[in-house]
């Protein structure tokens, strides 16, 4: 039976002709379905905002018309702290990272992330008076096994901590994973992220922070190589090289 | 249902499951257990790809060259795989972010391969397919038992709702840090063998 299919010409057809045809399908399946996917990846975004900004209880299931009415993305240069022009839907801080052209190497990288993108997107969450009532700030850092990235919600002082969301991590589940327990989350509204001096001061505490502590949150018990790598990255991320500039000229009025 | 359709089909359950019989593909199962949502989306994962896997290179077999054939079954395979967690992706967002990794090693899974080896090679399409939701079922019926024992003893959770209220939630549970691990099936997959030798004496290999 083997003769007559066994010849190099046939096989060499065939093989071709299976391949045209699995690239064929996988093609099809990508592209097809690439608006829906995308949206899927626009919507989690979006829900992960309004979470870090406290509306995602209003929202309740209408997440895109919530956010499209309380929430202004700003493109910002983040050496200079200047907003700039850009496509806030498309930016993909990790994207950028990896080309060298659009991100440099930090000189004290504690957050782990090897290069950081020159610009990133912020949120500015107004209140139903029109009036801003948060700031959130995307972050990315290193944790125990991989890169975590989520976003801070600040009041408009950009000190008072309305949240921590994580949004993507690989943590170990039941322990470092344990950032995302709505228990430890509610750790955080109402620490302050900087001292009287203007430095970052935000610090999580192994054994538990002392009550009144205002810039102390309880470390995860069993994690603290990821407790650790959450300090970092808010000590990177509101630092000199994360929103520093932009804070800065934040708080001087030059946002307006 | 005719009984040889019927033992094609439930078969691969318990009398020859892919993973307590032929201990195949056990990696995976370590990996997806954690949780009874994850463990059933990767059933019905496996299920699809092997279901599929299985026509289409029945339809085929007569004219696979032998020489090739292995690669021809690994790209029917890989293509089916990657339409799989596109899919995921377009649909449930949430789980294709915690599985993404998973769903992609399907292509490693010996079931997948060694079901379109051993079978898909010699039987008529109809019975293939059956065949590929049969072992699909057997790895999953696995799967589920063992995600069952971790995500309640290791969370308290079940499909993500409160059973044993946590310590750490207020409540009174202290979860099992050994079972929220992955290398923990072993054991559990260990038990499971176990039982069914226990039940069918007739699965225990001879010296």
């Amino acid at each position: 039976m083997s003769s007559n299919k066994e010849t190099f010409g046939k096989t060499l057809i065939f093989v071709f002709m299976v391949c045209l045809v699995c690239a064929a399908l996988v093609s099809i399946s990508a592209v097809g379905l690439k608006p829906l996917q995308q949206a899927n990846k626009l919507l989690d975004k979006q829900t992960k905002i309004l979470e870090a900004s406290g509306l995602l209880e209003k929202a309740g299931t209408d997440i895109v018309g919530t956010y499209n009415q309380f929430v202004v993305a700003k493109m910002i240069d983040l050496n200079s702290g200047a907003i700039i022009e850009g496509n806030t839907d498309m930016f993909d801080e990790r994207a950028d990272a990896r080309d060298a052209a659009k991100s440099s190497k930090p000189e004290n990288d504690i957050a782990g992330i090897n290069r950081r993108a020159n610009n990133a997107v912020v949120y500015l969450v107004k209140n139903k008076q029109g009036q801003l009532d948060t700031i959130v700030l995307p972050i990315v850092g290193s944790g125990l096994w991989d890169l975590m990235s989520g976003f801070v919600g600040l009041a408009d002082d950009l000190n008072t901590v309305k949240s921590v969301v994580y949004s993507d991590l690989k943590e170990t589940p039941g322990l470092g994973a344990e950032v995302l327990n709505p228990k430890w989350k509610a750790l955080w509204p109402g620490k302050k992220m900087f001292d009287e001096q203007s430095q970052v001061a935000i610090k999580i505490v192994k054994g538990g922070a002392k009550s009144g502590d205002v810039h102390g949150v309880d470390a995860l018990s069993g994690a603290t190589l990821t407790s650790n790598g959450v300090e970092r990255t808010l000590h990177f991320w509101l630092g000199e090289e994360g929103y520093g500039p932009f804070i800065a000229k934040f708080r001087n009025g030059g946002l307006n | 249902m005719s009984t040889d359709t019927k033992k094609v089909l439930f078969g691969p359950v318990v009398d020859n499951n892919p993973i307590a019989l032929q201990v195949l593909g056990v990696c995976s199962a370590l990996a997806v257990t954690s949780s009874l949502a994850n463990a059933l989306v990767m059933t019905i994962a496996v299920v699809v790809v092997t279901a599929f896997s299985n026509l289409f290179i029945s339809i085929i077999r007569n004219q696979i060259p032998s020489s090739v054939r292995i690669i021809v079954q690994m790209a029917i395979i890989a293509s089916l795989v990657i339409v799989v967690d596109q899919v995921l992706k377009a649909f449930s967002y949430q789980l294709s972010k915690e599985l993404s990794v998973f769903i992609g090693l399907i292509i490693t899974n010996c079931i997948v391969m060694g079901r379109a080896e051993a079978f898909a090679m010699k039987e008529k399409p109809g019975v293939s397919f059956l065949d590929g939701i049969g072992n699909g079922l057997g790895y999953g019926a696995v799967l589920i038992v063992v995600a069952f024992f971790r995500e309640l003893f290791g969370f308290g959770t079940l499909f993500g709702m409160e059973v044993l209220p946590l310590i750490q939630n207020d409540g009174w549970y202290q979860g099992n840090g050994l079972l929220v691990l992955p290398f923990s099936s072993f054991f559990i997959i260990g038990l499971i063998i176990w039982a069914i030798r226990q039940w069918k004496p007739e699965q225990v290999e001879k010296d």
